[in-house]
Formats: C-alpha cells, structure tokens, sequence
C-alpha cells in the first residue's frame, strides 16, 4: 500500500514539478542572462529576513534608486511591520517627512508624506520601472536546459537577479538612434537603459559596514524582496504551522484506517494497534 | 442498469418518519454516504475526494477574494496588492487559491489518466465520463478568466492570445471576439465579465459535479479490475462492496490529509513556484512580454494548437480542400479542441471488450506512451516554436490523435487481453489472503 | 466478552477520538482566517489614528477634521467660553457624565473633565449629534453659546454638554492626546 501511496504522491509531485519546469523555460542567449547564486538569508523554509539589511537595503534605495524608480504598492507604514526593517513608528514618521512629498487630494496640493501613506510613484521621462514588485517579476533561474527544476533548490532567483543585475555592468556603453545604452552580463539582451550605479562608498551605512558596490547590490536586492514580498516570513510560519498539524492528521487518520480495514483484510481479526 | 442492492434509510422517531414523508433529505444523505463501493479500489481512487475538497477551497478563498478584489483596469491590480498587503491573512488566502488551482488541474490529470487506464469511461459509465470531460473544460473556462483578474502582464496578453483563438473561426470570428472582449481589444469591459463569469462558473462546477456522482452512483463504481459488483442480491453485493462511510471516507481524508501536506509546504514556502513572474508586471497593452506563456494545466493543449503549422501536409490538405477557409490558425484551434473532443468519444473508440487496462498488456504500453506524451506536450508547450520544438509538438500532438483515433480501436481486435478475476471478492482476496477467513468469528 | 476485548475498545476508541480531535483543530484552524479576513485591513487601521496641527486654529476658533469617516471639532475656546463653561452648575446638566474616554468612565461633567489641557483651552469632541448622528453647528451656536444641532433643536454649551433639547448625552470626547506643543494624537 505505502508503495503505490508513493507512487501516486511522485507522480502529483512529477507532475507539479514538471509543470513548473516548462513554465520556467526560455532563458539568456548569447552569454547574457547569467544570473550566479546568491546567499540570501531568507531563502529556504526556514529562512529570515536580516533586519539589518533590510535597513541597509532602504537607504541604498532611498539615496540611489529612488531617484529613478518608485515603490507605489508599498506603503511606508510597514517599515514598522514585524518582520520588515523594523524601524519604529516614530522613526517611520521622520524617514517619510525628510524623503517624500505627496500630492494630498483634500488640500490639494503637495505635503510631506506620512505613514499612512505609499512611497511615491516615479514617472516620467528617463524614470525607470516600479520597484515594488520586481523582485518576484524576475526569475533568476531557468535551468538545467530550460526545465526550471533547479528553482526548487535556489528560489525562483528575482533577488538574485536585481543584484547581479546591478554588478553586472561592463562599462560598454553603445549609443543607438541617439539613446545611450550599457552592456549588462545579467541582463537578457545584454544592453539596458540604465547607467551603472554603484560603486564603493557611494552612500555611508548607518551600522558601519563597509559600503562595497556588492556589499550595496546585495543590501537593496533583500530590501526589494521585501517589498515584493513583506508577509514572506508570516507565510512560512503558516506554512509550517499547515504542516505540522496536517503531518498529525495524517499519522492519526493512517493509523484509524488501518484499524479500520484490518478485519477486513485479516478476516475479521481485530487491528493490535 | 439498477443500482447495487444495499439497505436504505429507514425512519425510526416520529420526526424523522414526519420529515422523510415531506422531504426525503435524509435518505438522499444516507443513500450517498453509504453507497456500496468495491472494495478492492487502489489508491488510484482518491483524487475524486481531492477534486472535491478543491472545488470547495476555491470557492471559499475566491468569495473571501472578491471583498477585496476590485474589477477595474486602473484598480485590479493595486487591489491585489491591497491584498497581499493589507488585508488579515490576504497573502495565505491568494496564494491558496491562485495554488488551489493548479490542485484542481493535477488533480483532475491523474483523475483522467486512472479513467483511461482503468476503462472507466466504457459502458454502462459514458455519461459519467461525459459529465467529467465538462467539467473539465468549464475548470479550464474558469481558471483561464480567473488568471486574467490580477491584470498583470501575462493576465492580459493570455487573455489576448486566447479570445484570439475565437477570431480564427472562419466569417464570424472576428465579431465573436469583438462580442467576447466587449471591444476591440481586452479592456475594462473584458475584465468585467471575465469577473463575474468567473465568479458564476465555479456554481456550475457544483452542479456539475453533482450530476457527475448521481451518475457513478447510478451505475456503481468502476474498480481495478473492471468487473462489475455482483448485484444478485444484497448478500451477493455486500461481498464484492463496503460502504463509502467509513471505509472510503478515512481512507480518502487520508490521502486528502498528504495531499494537503504538499499543498501546504507549496504554498507555505514557494508559492510563486507554478506562477509567471510577468504577472507580476501590472497589464501593459503597450508592451508585449518575451514569452507569452499560459498557466501549465493548459500547455498540452496549447502545444497541440500552435503545433500544426502552414507548413505541414495535413494542414495544407485540408486548406486546399476547403478552400482556404481552414487555414493553419484555425486549423490549430480546431486541434486543440479536437484534442479534448477525442477523450469524450474514447468510449466509442476504444473496442475492447475488457474494461481494466490492467488485464490489456498492448493496452498498458500505449498507455504509458500516452502519458509520457502528455508531459512532453506540456514542457514542449512552454517552449519556442522553433526547431527542434516544432517536431516535437507536431510528432507528440500526432500521437495523441492516433492513441484515440487508431490505437484505441485497432487494439480492441488485435489484442489478447488476459483474463480477469471472476469477482471483485477473489481480487480482494487474491492481495489480502487472511481476508476469506469469516467475520464472524 | 474477554477482557482482552474490552481493552481493544477503549484503545480504538482513544484513537478515533484523538483523529476527530484533530480534524476539529485543523478544521478551526482553518476557519479563523476567513472569519479574520473581515475585520479592517493594514491600510484602514493605520487611519485609526491620526495627527492634527493645531498651530493654525486661533484663540475662539474651530478647526473640523474628519477622523475614522466622523468629524472630529477641535475648538481653541476663548477666555470666555471657558469662563461661561466653568461657570455653570453641575446640577443644571442633564448628562452628569463627563463621556470622555481619556479619563475614568464615572467622572463628572466638570468643564475640567471635558478639555484636553488643564487651563481648560483645548476641547476636543466628536462633531455628532447623541440624539440621531447629525452634525451640530458651532462657533457659539444655540442658546448656551456652544452647538445648536438643526435636526431637531438639541443645544450644547460651551464644553460640549447637552444642555437643552432631545439628545440624551454630552458629546463624546475620543481618545487624544498632545503629542507636542502643536500637534493633537486622535485615536
């Protein structure tokens, strides 16, 4: 019976997996579109955010990509959120005054944001895309040869994406039909809008780490995992909790089933469980 | 055919014998839950109770979604970040029933190949399996306007490519897309009846599925062996059956119990595993994504519809002979469906007279052949349609067409079947030996 | 019936009881989401408490802000208006109670109890009518210098109490707070 109970979860599991490979498929062409592993603390069941670098990560954002690129889904109060940066209220409160002004409806005209309120949208000509959510709007890993499987082990890659994104510039630049562009080794095409950013010590952290460019692609890749994904460690403790009490169900209601069927395999004789 | 011989639900109180004579709901509930059921079904048997259980969450998580959701192009998709975000749980609740979804579709897979391993879609069960084959197509219905309401990228252009397939019918295809989107392209009015069809689709579900009981409970279960319960006489019955409470309720909340493990260890800790990133991207009509790919439930026979191409002999025969009005696009549309409309006719096209595909050893090769088809049409469907992915889709949809079309009916004359146990009772004993002893002792 | 047997029934007993013990546990642990999924989201908590600056409101004036979808009258009274309010005898009020959640729920209607400051200039009171929710007028309105409601002709004095008319109480004080010298916490 555990046999072929085996055999069924494999092929759901095959199946499930299978699909997710195909899904997966189609990666870089050319050399571009390499994406190397990083090791992120929050990957993995059990994984967390580092609240540090969470920190880190916003005033990586705040002082360099924010010039560029919005964050409207995330509103600045969850920068108090459990799980999050973990600043305070207060602290929350200061950060959304000093960074960010808001066009209030009912006064209308523009006020320091508050914590009730989103970062703002960035638009216009030259602004780049949302970073709300790019950090799952990105996969990082789509092999081996296209399946995706190695997605089960790694994540779906979208942090690691962002941060091999940003280190991955070669310092080429080409201008096309009077637009610049700058050859990028993590990027599909190989040649992207966007001028490299980072270089060391370009921002002072507040905790004293060293500000290296990596150490700075890094930081703001688990910030923009955050954003993308805030709720991520309420989620796997649900999951684990879903689990755990469906790993009791499951011993119980094996073991109330094979008392329940013993006398009728064995004829008649009662189950010694 | 009459149903298996068992006791019925007789009324002992004065209340029970006053409401049965009113509204005999309580005989409907006995009557179902204790239906005889053989007793040697495998664990091949339990993604019925899954499939159920699915349809419930969906539903359950889907009304909860819906006080949240907001059906507007501006709005859609910052709502379900509201959700994501803001709302009590919001995250564990979408992602259940974006997740739920791809349940249903395994599940509803692995239900499909068991029917067609195991013969259950021959007589006296063609109406059982017809009903399934809806529900089937009313799943995919639903879970394709299901996935265009978050209003990413790939909600859209999905919705795109797939109304696009009503524009391949010849003449009138152009106005039934208009008619379908509400305009001339996926817009606000699109999104709004994708919205409430998607909401009224999962009621036909329910109806569906209980038409779909109604009838294998008419007709009895099928079971590994194929052969029929014994119905004689309620004594004769009750060798060969059990009754589903509690025999099969514990063994399938078992098997519904690991299922859920896995279910939940998905959504728990990467529920973006069976998604697309693009749809992270909020719906751009301006800008196509790379690879427009559709959910994974949907690839095989997406595969079959792009895998007949105008270069292909068969393709340009029956444009020449219609003269013209098939091209390839329509062409593919009329394979993809083809494709599913092959499985309902199965139990027209397969003649054998032996019904469980155990007893059918040519039967089991093209069988398994068809199953490796499968999936290899679902990782073909994800890919480019360049070379050698072209062959591929082309060799692996032909095969489907000739396991239904020719391999089904030319077995059933050719093949030597073995021969099955005479009872459902000598197979069960034939696995638990000690089992003949009497209960009674 | 051995013995042997009846030990049987006690353990097979004890193992279908711990199975539909912990269907019913999985089972509520899955109902709370849902029923929790109602209750107001991140977004309509974080407007349950917000922040006013009051430096603009002049000495006998009224500043009205919306709070929690109600009007909230912040009044910076005048030497007057507390000298009117402190003035009248508790015994003149029809609602003894000072309705103000910032302080124990038996306290009198003392003027003293209804302002947010000790000197008594700061009053700060939900702008809704206890008789049937509609929004009285202000700036010394009805005939006890406070809020006149024009529904149906209740009057409140200059700290908020009902005086006259059909409403049965004072109006409610919510929870508030100075945070600094300008700015007044509501919620």
């Amino acid at each position: 019976m555990i046999r072929k109970l085996t055999l069924t979860a494999v092929t759901a599991m095959s199946l499930a997996l299978g699909a997710g490979a195909a899904q997966a498929a189609g990666g870089g062409e050319g050399g571009y579109g390499h994406i190397e592993d990083v090791a992120f603390s929050f990957e993995g069941p059990f994984g967390k955010y580092d609240q540090m670098q969470l920190q880190r990560g916003l005033k990586v954002y705040t002082e360099v990509c924010a010039a560029c690129h919005g964050l409207r889904y995330v509103p600045l109060r969850t920068l108090a959120d459990p799980g999050g940066p973990g600043y305070t209220e207060d602290e929350v409160r200061a950060y959304a005054a000093e960074h960010f002004y808001v066009y209030d409806e009912e006064l209308e005209d523009d006020r320091e944001a508050l914590p009730s309120d989103h970062f703002p949208a960035v638009s216009g000509d030259g602004m780049g895309p949302d970073l709300s959510l790019m950090a799952k709007a990105r996969a990082g890993f789509h092999g081996p040869y296209g399946t995706g499987i190695n997605q089960l082990l790694r994540g779906i890659g979208g942090a690691e994406y962002i941060a091999n994104f940003l280190l991955g510039f070669t310092g080429e630049e080409d201008e096309v039909a009077g637009q610049y562009l700058y050859e990028n080794m993590a990027f599909s095409t190989g040649w992207v809008q966007m001028a490299p950013q980072l270089e060391d010590d370009l921002i002072e952290y507040d905790d004293g780490t060293p500000a290296t460019a990596e150490q700075m692609a890094h930081d703001v890749a688990a910030f923009l995992m955050w954003t993308a994904e805030p709720k991520m460690m309420a989620r796997k403790q649900a999951g684990i909790l879903g689990v755990s009490l469906l790993l009791l169900l499951t011993v119980l209601l094996y073991l109330t089933n094979k008392k329940l069927w013993y006398p009728i395999k064995h004829g008649g004789k009662q189950a010694n469980l | 055919m009459s149903g298996i011989p068992h006791d019925h639900y007789e009324p002992k109180s004065r209340f029970e014998t006053w409401l049965h004579e009113r509204l005999p709901v309580v005989a409907l509930a006995y009557d179902t839950l204790m239906i005889p059921t053989p007793k040697n079904l495998n664990w091949w048997w339990i993604w019925g109770i899954v499939l159920a259980f699915t349809l419930v969450l969906q539903i359950v998580t889907g009304i909860i979604l819906v006080m949240h959701y907001t059906p507007h192009v501006d709005l859609a998709f910052a709502s379900i970040e509201h959700i994501m975000r803001d709302v009590n749980g919001g995250h564990m609740l979408r992602y259940m029933h974006a997740n739920g979804a791809s349940l249903f579709f395994i599940a509803v897979y692995i239900h499909i190949f068991r029917g067609l391993y195991y013969g259950s879609y021959k007589s006296p069960r063609e109406v059982t399996w017809i009903i399934g084959m809806l529900i089937y197509l009313v799943m995919m219905a639903t879970g394709f306007l299901g996935y265009v309401l978050p209003w990413g990228q790939m909600s859209f252009w999905g919705a795109t490519v797939i109304t696009g397939l009503f524009g391949a019918i010849p003449f009138i295809g152009p106005d039934i897309q208009t008619w379908l989107l509400g305009g001339p392209a996926v817009d606000n009015a699109a999104l709004n009846r994708f919205f409430s069809l998607h909401y009224l689709l999962p009621f036909v579900l329910v109806g569906l599925v209980a038409v779909h009981i109604w009838a294998f409970h008419s007709t009895g279960n099928n079971n590994p062996t194929g052969v029929e319960v014994r119905r004689g006489s309620k004594d004769e019955a009750k060798k060969d059956t059990l009754p589903f409470w509690p025999y099969f309720v514990i063994k399938d909340l078992f098997a519904l119990a690991i299922v859920l493990m896995v279910f939940f260890a998905v959504v728990g800790f990467m529920p973006n595993y069976l998604g697309h990133p693009d749809n992270y991207i909020e719906a751009n009509p301006l800008a196509t994504p790379a690879h427009i790919v559709p959910e994974w439930y949907y690839l095989p026979f997406y595969a079959i519809l792009r895998a007949f191409t105008a270069d292909v002999w068969a393709v340009q025969l029956v444009s020449f002979i219609t003269g013209g009005i098939v091209d390839a696009k329509f062409f593919g549309v009329l394979a993809m469906f083809g494709a599913i409309f092959v499985i309902v006719l199965a139990p027209w096209l397969d003649t054998s007279k032996t019904r469980s595909g155990a007893y059918r050893p040519m039967f089991k090769f093209w069988f398994w052949l068809l199953g490796i088809d499968f999936m290899v049409l679902m990782w073909v469907g994800a890919q480019s349609t360049e070379f050698p992915y072209d062959w591929i889709s082309l060799i692996a949809a032909t095969y489907w067409f000739a396991y239904f079309l020719l391999i089904l009916p030319i077995l059933g004359w050719t093949e030597k079947a073995k021969q099955p146990p005479a009872t459902i009772e000598d197979d069960f004993n034939h696995h638990y030996p000690e089992a003949s002893g009497s209960a009674a002792e | 019936m051995s013995h042997a047997d009846d030990q049987q029934g006690t353990r097979r007993d004890f193992l279908y009881y711990a199975t539909g013990g912990a269907g019913v546990v999985a089972t509520g642990a899955a109902v709370w989401p849902l029923v929790n999924q109602m209750n107001p989201s991140a977004d309509v908590r974080a407007l349950s408490s917000i922040r006013v600056d009051i430096s603009d409101v002049a000495e006998g004036s009224q500043l009205t802000v919306k709070w929690l979808g109600k009007p909230v009258f912040i009044r910076n009274r005048s030497a007057e208006d507390i000298e009117n309010a402190r003035a009248d005898s508790l015994d003149d009020l029809p609602d003894q109670n000072a309705r103000n959640a910032n302080i124990d729920p038996s306290a009198d209607a003392s003027d003293a109890n209804r302002t947010l400051d000790e000197e008594g200039r700061w009053l700060v009171m939900m702008g809704v009518c206890t008789h049937l929710g509609c929004v009285p007028l202000g700036n010394g309105a009805g005939d006890y210098h406070g809020w006149y409601c024009p529904c149906h002709g209740s009057h409140y004095d200059a700290a908020g109490r009902i005086r006259k008319g059909p409403a049965p109480e004072n109006l409610p004080i919510p929870v508030a707070e100075f945070v600094d010298e300008t700015t007044i916490k509501l919620g």
